[in-house]
């Protein structure tokens, strides 16, 4: 099989004296979709982050499709990166997060073409058609010119998806994306979410919506307290779990 | 009526008879009877005294040397807050930044402008000749020399005025901007990193222009005070307008009119410059549910009920 996608060594991870990650083994194969669980403070959406650097790995190896996050192997010693240089290999992975962060000073449409425009340098009119293909394709072609304020929170994190795409990634994290949403605004974010899935995108997803990994997921890791307690094909993990800490967090969700 | 008749009870109306009556404020009325009054009496006497001499006001108030000075005050306050304002943004992100000699670099400055008397900054910058007498760009500790100015040559009143307020001012502008940009949900700039942006495009195209919201206020204000405080630089004999009204009051001993010359033009300038103000609260307000501008006017009679009428009259 080709290298994976996304390939976790060892990953530590604190906050000043708190070990929030104690060496993370995890291993996202290309066009798969992996679904993070775990009770909060399990360390789940902290390990996210670190993929695309918004947190810095402590220890450990990380790499995204072959390439290490955040720093230079030269022999023996890991040299973090520059800024930009982080910037340049965030632009292949894309992230939507829990509170949405839509840009609220920019259109819906706005929010998907800044960064093609501004980072990947592609002209307007291209960015804009682009843009509007993928409003539409989550179904939000006639909000292109809301505001951020005047769209209901499931519309924002579709725009979020949307934007995120824009900018063509290999990779897609997903950091609770529906735990912000009312109840009924819930699906619509995840059928966008299907519809990626069966696109065939590589996707990490920190959920708390069981039956979506079940459905959807082609592994389950199930954390705690910064480690990886059960990690398999979501039916086993989430239907048969092996681990009684497994086992007592599902009996507290479903 | 005696309330203990309840005539609701009795005979309920019909919801569409009943009529809402709002509070009546007499204690409102009463309070602007008065202060109208006393206005009146202030202004009837200030016309009548003959101290005021409304025909020298007159006399000076379009006079060119008025309009010289007016002039020098309107470009120094529009440079002084070009110059805060672009320093002071710098001096904010530096404040701003992980890196430990631009944090202290720029609290130092904060602390050193900010800390000294505008007065004494101003005499200093019009005096900077008594402290070097040539300014020099050349190697130090040799005699080797690629410029030389002479320091009166090169800092006119003009400059030194420019530099002493911009300098102040960037070490002010440079808080309320670091205010703004702190206001701003760190998840803004996670999620424009994630996008692969750098650090200074994320600056620009998202963060400034959210902080702007709380900036803009506050700078307002800033922009209204620099206009008055450019008055300061008459100590260095700038050609502001209050340095030409001290110039005329100190020659023909009118000060009370001219004084009132100064006031009046201070007070249409600071009245015209609240008009740009409102116009970027509105723009920056973009995407922020927020109602409109309301004018100061409009406010204060809708406040007095029966002057105008209120929002919900209209509609209904």
């Amino acid at each position: 099989m080709a290298r994976p996608m996304v390939h976790a060594e060892g990953v530590r991870k604190h906050f000043g004296r708190l070990e929030v990650l104690k060496g993370i083994d995890l291993t996202v194969e290309r066009g798969q979709v992996c679904c993070l669980l775990g009770p909060s403070g399990s360390g789940k959406s902290t390990f996210l982050r670190c993929i695309n650097h918004l947190e810095k790995v402590d220890g450990g190896r990380l790499t995204v499709d072959g390439d290490l996050v955040g720093y230079r192997q030269s022999g023996n010693r890991l040299h973090e990166l520059r800024e930009a240089e982080v910037a340049e290999r965030r632009r292949e992975i894309g992230m939507v997060f829990q509170r949405f962060n839509l840009f609220p000073h920019m259109t819906a449409l706005e929010n998907v073409t800044e960064a093609p425009v501004r980072v990947a340098g592609v002209n307007r009119t291209d960015a804009r058609q682009d843009a509007l293909r993928l409003l539409e394709r989550v179904g939000l072609a006639d909000r292109a010119d809301h505001y951020p304020a005047q769209l209901s929170g499931g519309q924002q994190q579709r725009v979020a998806i949307a934007r995120a795409l824009a900018m063509k990634p290999k990779l897609m994290l997903f950091d609770e994306p529906t735990s912000a949403l009312d109840p009924e605004l819930v699906g619509d974010v995840l059928d966008v979410m299907r519809d990626l899935a069966a696109d065939g995108m590589t996707m990490v997803v920190v959920t708390h919506e069981i039956g979506f990994a079940r459905e959807v997921g082609d592994t389950a890791v199930f954390m705690d307290e910064g480690v990886v307690v059960e990690a398999g094909h979501p039916r086993t993990v989430l239907v048969a779990p092996e681990q009684e800490r497994t086992k007592a967090f599902l009996s507290k969700v479903l | 009526m005696p309330v203990t008749e309840r005539p609701a009870a009795a005979a309920p109306a019909r919801p569409d008879d009943l009529v809402a009556v709002p509070v009546r404020h007499w204690g409102q009325w009463t309070a602007a009877v008065v202060a109208v009054l006393g206005l009146i009496g202030l202004v009837g006497s200030l016309a009548k005294n003959p101290n005021l001499k409304w025909d020298v006001v007159g006399h000076y108030l379009f006079a060119d040397l008025i309009f010289d000075g007016l002039f020098t005050t309107l470009w120094l306050t529009v440079a002084a807050m070009a110059v805060g304002l672009v320093l002071g943004t710098l001096v904010a992100v530096m404040r701003l930044s992980a890196n430990p000699v631009l944090y202290g670099l720029s609290t130092g400055f904060v602390w050193l402008f900010r800390g000294t008397p505008l007065l004494v900054q101003i005499l200093f910058w019009g005096y900077a000749a008594a402290l070097y007498k040539h300014l020099m760009i050349g190697i130090p500790f040799t005699t080797v020399t690629f410029v030389e100015f002479d320091t009166n040559d090169l800092l006119p009143a003009s400059v030194a005025a420019l530099l002493a307020l911009g300098l102040n001012e960037a070490a002010y502008a440079s808080e309320i901007v670091r205010a703004g940009i702190q206001s701003v949900d760190p998840g803004q700039s996670e999620a424009a990193h994630s996008l692969g942006m750098k650090p200074a495009l994320t600056m620009r195209r998202i963060v400034l222009p959210q902080a702007m919201r709380v900036i803009i206020p506050p700078m307002g204000n800033e922009t209204i005070n620099m206009l008055k405080t450019t008055a300061y630089v008459s100590v260095i004999a700038a050609h502001d307008l209050m340095s030409n009204i001290q110039d005329v009051y100190n020659q023909n001993y009118q000060i009370i009119p001219l004084l009132v010359v100064a006031a009046l033009w201070y007070l249409a300038l600071v009245t015209v410059l609240s008009v740009p103000q409102a116009w970027l609260e509105r723009r920056y307000g973009r995407g922020t549910a927020r109602a409109g501008h309301v004018s100061p006017l409009r406010r204060m009679l809708t406040g007095l009920p029966g002057l105008l009428p209120t929002t919900r009259e209209r509609k209904g």
